[in-house]
């Protein structure tokens, strides 16, 4: 998260906020009806003090039961049906909130889906997590009562003027001579509040990130023996902590009292007022009585009013941010109108190919080679020669700045991507397994590959034998990342993957070593019946896969050195004899002996 | 409940604040009863055609009444909340001065987000139940008192009718806020494994557009995404009941004090200032009614907190000075023998380290070599005492390092570990992180020897450059050797380097090198490292495999031994080569 995400803008901006409210659109029904119903509920709780100036002066002056009983009556009506109408006003309006931010929610996800490996070479996944986590969630105050509520809001204050004015026209504007400063009061405490808050976040940050810190560095700490003085610097942030929260204290105790203060005053103005008149006896009793019970009614709605703000501010910055991942657009393009793929054979071709993550700074020099179908060819060379790019580039992972890459002799820029990498199985070094289960792992939820065919691929790459152990089988639950499986488990279920989606074209990026000498057995021969009848880039670190190759590519700072099979290379003495030497030789070493 | 009585310390340590706050609370509220009972007055006097001036006279009443009481209401947030606070300040201090006392291994079986979880959701929890709820309990009880009592007197059975739904608030807000606190945990819940998901999903994006699977991923986030719309509604349900019953049930009281009392004042037997009296009794009381029931659950929520931030209070500190400490050791000179040394992280473990015998001579500099995970880091991380020997004996200068005091040990070792780690402060701070001094040629002499003095030019700020998110971000060789000028800088006896050139340039590496050599003299040095380059000219190189020591001897010899050492040198003299081709 850090400081991008702390960043306080304006608290509104028109552009945004027209763009938020296209999410509300399809729901325009609910708030047109939730609007009415806020026009209706709002009247029914200042109704009730008009109906008890009734009740005084119009039954108990009159000595009348049967009215007092019937206004009584009234009363718990007009009570039960703000009730229920403030129930569903309520419920519904959060559900249509809730329902906003789950489609803008979907739809960052889908669009992150389809974003280039580019973007998450450069974004941390923490960020884009919180972008469809946090971000959208900071939404919900928005859409589920901002945009709503504050009709409720002004319509009670607006009833309430209406109620008072209908009763007496002198003692309301006497009444309403403290509202100004009422509101004046509630602004600017929110405003003092908000203020002091940002200060206590700000100390929280800090105490936070000292925390983790040293957690994270505890080590040094003890090792430096520096207990004491941390402890001195922490107690230091721990009390600029304290004293925010302190001064944010004094706001709430002088505001809370102001308020009560405030409506005694209104109080004490209506009985100075009001009572002067009802003596001389042009107000009634019940007008006194009704006035003194809406003294209490304008604040909950002053107070939610100046609450807004808030919440646009946040929404304002939590929408800037999200719309800034919405408009990024670091795709790899589809052609307008794809060639069809068809019977693939598997043949293919690097001609001239340029290719730099970074422009101007080529990590593939060209590059160009072929391969027949049926083929495997074995990419070597030490780290950071660029085999594994030649690999992101044949899935169009990323698009290549000079050349062409060919699959049956037509462009891969020719072609739908999502069909060309259906054709080809890419096996990972990094074995990649999702929470779930084995099957599901191995299938990846594809309805077009049965049970059966998931569990002929394990018995085919010998994972069926270690997966029939468990006690749920093919059931079996897959933590994350597969934490419960051993890497050379893993690898084998990567394999499993890979084959049982039957592809023309293979792509194995080698992990460098198993554990065992059990496991590694189980690995070529599972690496072999991979590589029988596809074609196959690997990205070698087996003696035996060099040796099975029917080429070899040794690549060396970006640019290809030396092709041939095993034994014409170690016969040059070139790179790949020195490369032999030190990756492959001991594992000659370990199987002879 | 018991686990909260551990906040008794905190509370008596604050008793006058707390007296005081009390006080305040029995004035404010045995003041702010009278102001119904002054508008009671005012409207009955009305009928008698009083005068003007004694209108005013109420009127004037009642605003010195409120004034006087939202004075100490004032002074009571001043004070209760102020020493919430201050107990809030005092528990986390109490709590980091522990937390930094807890051995590695707890660092190690305990992630960061939890820790972090307990020092601020939990301390949050209990400063609710130490601030807010004491407060209002206290608050509420008198105020309910003292308001009863004035009711009571103006009429017994109005009083019985109209406070009849009440307790039912009480009750209500109870059980509500228990619920809604249980929907918001299932939602919680719900939100992290959205969070998972979505998190896996992109760690796994390369998989999922290998195997052209993003439209299942869309799928199952939705599906996701459905369940956790489900568990907002479920808890908007029953959330979306609270001010329905709040209003329902506060409404309900006072048109039974309109309708029973209006009869009442039909028949003579009350006024209708007393009516009004009454319904001012009533606003007041809401409040206190529904904190209750809050305070009943904020008061549930804190005993569990505080329950698992006791657990965490009560983790020993295993490592630690004993009675067996000898305090008179206050100075070290550097020789070190391993007896018969075997280790394990856990019980149910295998021995990392198996029967270790080996001695270091003072003066001397000795290498550790071997595969990863033989265990080179874990010998290393025995002789500060980071963990304590299952069996056997580490000693430095004759003496169990048991019995040494811990911070004498530590203070006379250099560390430098594999994992780098600086502080987000200047450079400057962190070489000097373990001197407790200012002291511009220490930084300097240790700069130098670490080859740092050339990268300081190009720093922005020099020294006074700061590190880390916030200022710039070093290369990881320059990380490397900022630890190892942290290290030099407290001038230690002995010198633990564990893999620490490993991203430092060979030519910088040789620099380094000849320049500790010249620092080194008369202390002991113990080096760990991949590169027999670093090793080389080491007095004795252990070369360690499964947890035991399999060669030992110098360069020339363990070459010339022909086994793993001899391979390990074989293969880096290839190395270069291959990096030397153009």
């Amino acid at each position: 998260m850090g400081q991008e995400d702390e960043i306080l803008g304006k608290a509104y901006d028109s552009k945004l906020m027209k763009r938020l409210l296209s999410y509300v659109k399809p729901y325009k029904k609910y708030v047109v009806l939730a609007i009415f119903l806020n026009i209706i509920v709002a009247a029914l709780g200042p109704v009730r003090p008009y109906l008890t100036m009734i009740a005084i002066d119009d039954y108990i002056a009159a000595k009348d039961y049967e009215g007092l009983l019937m206004i009584s009556a009234i009363l718990v009506a007009s009570l039960i049906l703000q009730a229920i109408i403030q129930y569903v006003l309520t419920y519904y309006t959060q559900y249509m909130g809730q329902k906003i931010i789950y489609d803008l929610r979907i739809k960052i996800f889908s669009h992150v889906q389809k974003l280039a490996l580019k973007y998450f070479d450069k974004t941390p996944i923490g960020r884009i997590v919180t972008r469809v986590t946090n971000d959208v969630e900071a939404l919900d105050d928005l859409f589920s009562s901002g945009i709503v509520m504050v009709f409720s809001d002004v319509f009670i204050i607006f009833w309430i003027f209406i109620f008072m004015f209908i009763m007496d026209w002198d003692l309301s504007l006497v009444t309403l001579s403290v509202l100004p400063v009422l509101i004046y009061a509630t602004f600017r405490f929110r405003k003092k509040v908000r203020d002091a808050y940002r200060d206590v976040r700000f100390h929280l940050a800090r105490l936070n990130s000292y925390m983790q810190e040293h957690i994270t560095g505890m080590n040094v700490v003890q090792t430096f023996t520096k207990e004491q003085e941390e402890l001195e610097q922490f107690n230091g942030i721990n009390s600029d902590h304290r004293t925010a929260h302190i001064h944010s204290v004094f706001y709430y105790a002088i505001f809370f009292p102001t308020v009560e203060l405030l409506s005694s005053i209104a109080i004490a103005l209506i009985i100075w007022y009001g009572g002067g008149e009802v003596v001389s006896g042009f107000m009634t009793v019940g007008v006194l009585f009704a006035f003194i019970q809406y003294t209490e009614m304008f604040f909950r709605p002053i107070r939610d009013l100046s609450e807004k703000y808030n919440i646009m501010q946040t929404a304002m910055a939590s929408s800037e941010r999200i719309f800034k991942l919405l408009d990024n657009d670091t795709r790899v393009q589809n052609p307008e109108n794809p060639e069809v793929l068809q019977d693939v054979k598997g043949e293919i071709e690097f001609k001239n190919v340029w290719f730099a993550y970074n422009p101007g700074d080529y990590v593939l020099k060209d590059i160009s080679f072929k391969i027949k179908p049926g083929e495997t060819v074995a990419i070597v060379g030490a780290t950071g020669a660029g085999k594994t790019s030649i690999i992101n580039l044949f899935t169009r992972f990323y698009d290549i700045e000079k050349g062409g890459i060919f699959i049956d002799g037509q462009n891969i820029k020719d072609v739908d991507k999502h069909e060309l990498r259906k054709h080809i199985s890419t096996v990972l070094q990094d074995v990649f397994l999702f929470s779930g289960t084995i099957k599901s792992n191995i299938n990846l939820d594809n309805d077009k590959i049965t049970d059966e065919m998931a569990v002929e691929a394990a018995k085919t790459v010998g994972a069926h034998k270690f997966i029939s152990e468990l006690p749920h089988q093919y059931d079996e639950e897959v933590k994350e990342k597969g934490a419960t499986l051993s890497v050379g488990q893993k690898q084998l279920i990567s394999f499993a993957r890979a084959l049982a989606y039957n592809p023309q074209i293979l792509i194995l990026d080698e992990a460098t070593s198993s554990i065992d000498t059990e496991t590694e057995t189980l690995i070529q021969h599972a690496i072999e019946k991979l590589l029988v009848g596809r074609t196959s880039i690997v990205i070698a670190h087996r003696l035996s896969t060099i040796q099975n190759a029917d080429k070899i590519i040794v690549m060396h700072k970006g640019e290809i050195r030396e092709v041939g099979t095993h034994q014409e290379l170690l016969a040059e003495k070139g790179i790949y004899y020195k490369l032999y030497q030190l990756q492959y030789k001991d594992q000659e070493m370990t199987i002879k002996g | 409940m018991n686990s909260l009585s551990a906040l008794n310390k905190y509370f008596v340590r604050y008793k006058k604040e707390l007296a005081a706050g009390v006080l305040f609370i029995l004035l404010s509220n045995s003041s702010q009863v009278f102001i119904p009972l002054l508008m009671r007055d005012s409207i009955d006097s009305l009928k008698e055609n009083v005068n003007y001036s004694e209108i005013i006279k109420y009127a004037l009443m009642i605003v010195g009444t409120a004034a006087f009481s939202g004075y100490f209401r004032f002074l009571i947030r001043m004070k209760m909340n102020v020493v919430s606070r201050k107990i809030e300040y005092d528990l986390r201090t109490d709590f980091w001065a522990h937390i930094q006392k807890l051995p590695l291994r707890y660092f190690q079986n305990n992630s960061i987000g939890n820790i972090m979880a307990h020092a601020t959701n939990d301390i949050n929890a209990i400063r609710m139940y130490v601030g807010p709820a004491v407060m209002y309990s206290i608050d509420t009880s008198t105020k309910f008192i003292f308001i009863l009592a004035m009711i009571l007197m103006i009429s017994p059975s109005l009083t019985l009718f109209s406070l009849l739904p009440l307790p039912f608030l009480s009750y209500m807000v109870f059980r509500l806020s228990k619920r809604i606190h249980q929907k918001f945990t299932f939602i919680q819940e719900k939100f992290s494994e959205l969070t998972t998901f979505a998190q896996e999903s992109f760690s796994g994006i390369r998989v999922i557009k290998s195997y052209v699977r993003e439209a299942k991923q869309i799928d199952d986030f939705k599906k996701l995404s459905d369940e956790y719309l489900a568990r907002n509604m479920d808890k908007i349900k029953i959330q979306a009941l609270f001010m329905p019953i709040l209003f329902l049930i506060t409404g309900v009281s006072v048109i039974v004090v309109i309708w029973y009392g209006g009869s009442l004042v039909i028949n003579g037997v009350l006024t209708i200032g007393e009516i009004l009296a009454f319904t001012a009794y009533l606003s007041l009381l809401i409040f206190p009614v529904i904190a209750l029931g809050w305070v009943m659950n904020l008061v549930q929520q804190s005993s569990a907190s505080m329950k698992r931030l006791n657990r965490i209070l009560d983790e020993p500190y295993e490592i630690n000075d004993s009675k067996d400490t000898k305090y008179s050791k206050n100075t070290v000179s550097g020789t070190i023998v391993f007896k018969n040394v075997s280790f394990k992280y856990k019980e149910n473990l295998p021995d990392v380290l198996k029967n270790i015998n080996l001695e270091i001579p003072k003066g001397s500099t000795v290498a550790f070599v071997g595969h990863t995970g033989v265990g080179k880091s874990s010998l290393i991380n025995l002789i500060p005492r980071f963990y304590d020997v299952t069996e056997g004996q580490i000693l430095i200068d004759g003496f169990d390092v048991k019995e040494i005091p811990l911070s004498v040990l530590r203070r006379n070792i250099g560390l430098v570990q594999q994992e780098t780690f600086l502080f987000s402060d200047t450079l400057r701070n962190n070489i000097l992180y373990g001197l407790n001094a200012e002291n511009d040629s220490v930084v300097k002499k240790a700069a130098e020897i670490a080859r740092l003095d050339k990268d300081v030019e190009s720093f922005p700020n020099g020294y006074e450059t700061i590190l880390g998110e916030r200022g710039i971000t070093l290369s990881g060789g320059q990380k490397q050797r900022s630890c190892l000028a942290r290290a030099l800088a407290i001038d230690p006896k002995i010198l633990i380097l564990d893999d620490s050139f490993s991203a430092v340039d060979t030519h910088t590496e040789e620099e380094i090198l000849v320049k500790l050599r010249e620092f080194m003299k008369g202390r002991t040095s113990i080096i760990i490292s991949h590169r027999i380059s670093t090793v080389k000219d080491a007095d004795r190189i252990f070369v360690l495999d499964e947890g035991i020591v399999v060669e030992q001897g110098n360069h020339e010899e363990l070459v010339a031994n022909g086994k793993i050492y001899a391979d390990l040198h074989y293969r880096q003299l290839l190395e270069e080569e291959l990096k030397e081709l153009s």
